[in-house]
């Protein structure tokens, strides 16, 4: 097997040819759908690669995407950003995230102007960089606010195990990793007030590509066989998601509403079992996780197990930490983009209060949120 | 946040429990701590999020999508082909020589 190079995994399913010959047959394969669909991509990666790579215009009248709520930047709560601002603040204390959490404003701003007024923040690309700080700075409490779906848990699951198997005194965890069917089933099940209906505008899933690479596809069985919605697996690239497009109207056409993998080079349907175990190790689900612009969901979220609460920063600092509710920007419609009830555009303060450079709803934070990718990419649209 | 980058495994340092990857030219170390012991081998290609090997990459699919996305594109040059073969035969202003 050695015809394969290490650049064919982004060319071979980048090649442009291979995605107007995939547009071509959805198209002519599209005349037979029994009705209108609208795919929702789950998760953020595919927005941002849906846009980017101009798909919506490939596509035929009668297919829509509609952009979910797989950012686990965007959906985080005020009051979590919060929680990490005031840790931040604390004499004795290191806060460490991921990158992506810069920028995120909370009530009191953002992890960037905590850190412009002199708190010690750090933004590290993997959670083994928070040892090297730890090991450095050994008067210190260092602080580790976790982010990110089942793809990034076990990340974070990984230096927990460290910390414990290395007897290391001074890491702490701030627990945000948040789960997606429970989402999905939010978003499919959940009468909205606004019309006092059953959300009936998603009518097939495209299932996350990482996340899928650590939970195996079995974690969507429940959608084509309760919920009638068919969920096709698929990879980031655009051709990945051509193909799983085609995939999702052969289905309809062909009256199935099945379970399928399109992303087969990395998804299988058991998923990744130690790093599934190791989550199950540490992690439960914690009853409600409130997502933004979305409320509360049960069990969307993980935290520490109890045994583990003296690693718990949530735990620890439970007395400074406020637990009030704070609302979303009231013009702002990210709710509503989310259940697939508007578009980014239709949102009056879109483009104008909103920017990514100044977000105001969640959808506009992160790269992967869908206003953020239509204010990037979104120009070509009618 | 979940996007995850295909590299190839260029040295194992089984003591610490590391590979050492290539993408795309650039050296990089990659926890193997979410990985069955001994599954990553060199010369693998596996995927990597932040920090760690998440899952190797299955060549033999790969190569299969990569065959099959081949064989739309013949077909479709083929059913092109056709078309203008037909368009040329059905030309009326063409005078025979």
């Amino acid at each position: 097997m050695s015809e394969l190079q290490l650049k064919d995994f982004y060319d071979g399913f980048r090649n442009p040819d291979v995605i107007g010959g995939l547009a071509k047959l959805i198209n002519e394969e599209a005349k037979q759908l029994p009705h209108p669909i609208n795919i929702m991509e789950v998760c953020g990666g595919h927005t941002h690669s849906i846009m980017k790579y101009g798909l919506p215009q490939l596509m035929p009248q009668n297919i829509k995407f509609i952009h979910g709520p797989g950012c686990p930047v965007c959906i985080m709560p005020k009051e979590r950003i919060d929680h990490a601002y005031i840790l931040s603040q604390q004499e004795d204390v290191i806060l460490v995230t991921l990158g992506d959490m810069i920028k995120v404003p909370g009530s009191k701003g953002s992890l960037q102007d905590a850190r412009a007024k002199g708190a010690d923040v750090r933004f590290v690309y993997s959670p083994l960089d928070v040892l090297k700080i730890a090991v450095e700075n050994p008067e210190k409490k260092v602080i580790f606010f976790a982010i990110g779906f089942e793809t990034t848990a076990p990340m974070t699951v990984a230096l927990i195990d460290t910390v414990i198997k290395r007897g290391i005194k001074n890491i702490f965890f701030h627990i945000n990793h948040v789960t997606v069917p429970e989402v999905m089933v939010e978003l499919i099940d959940s009468r909205d007030e606004h019309v006092d209906s059953y959300n009936n505008r998603i009518d097939a899933f495209l299932g996350p590509s990482h996340v899928s690479v650590i939970t195996g596809a079995k974690i969507y069985e429940k959608f084509p066989k309760e919920y009638n919605r068919p969920v096709v697996v698929s990879g980031f690239e655009p051709v990945d998601v051509m193909e799983a497009i085609l995939m999702l109207v052969r289905q309809f056409n062909e009256q199935r509403c099945e379970l399928e993998i399109q992303y087969k080079r990395l998804v299988s349907y058991e998923g990744n079992l130690k790093a599934q175990q190791l989550v199950e190790k540490y992690f439960e689900k914690a009853d409600l996780f409130k997502w933004r612009g979305l409320g509360n969901i049960p069990e969307s979220g993980y935290k520490l197990k109890n045994e583990y609460s003296e690693l718990d920063a949530q735990i620890i600092y439970d007395a400074i930490l406020p637990k009030e509710e704070i609302e979303d920007h009231k013009l702002c419609i990210c709710g509503d983009i989310l259940r697939g009830m508007a578009n980014p555009p239709e949102c009056t303060i879109f483009g104008t209060a909103c920017k990514p450079s100044s977000p105001l709803g969640s959808c506009m934070v992160s790269s992967e949120g869908a206003c953020a990718a239509y204010y990037k990419y979104g120009n070509l649209l009618k | 946040m979940c996007l995850s980058i295909p590299s190839k495994v260029v040295e194992i340092n089984q003591e610490l429990n590391l590979a050492v990857v290539d993408t795309m030219g650039v050296t990089r170390k990659a926890g193997l701590d979410l990985v069955e012991e001994g599954s990553v081998k060199v010369g693998d290609y596996v995927l990597i999020h932040i920090g760690f090997v998440m899952n190797k990459i299955d060549e033999e699919d790969a190569l299969e999508s990569l065959k099959v996305y081949n064989e739309i594109l013949e077909k479709l040059d083929e059913e092109e082909r056709e078309r203008l073969v037909l368009e040329d035969d059905n030309c009326e202003n063409r005078t025979l020589q």
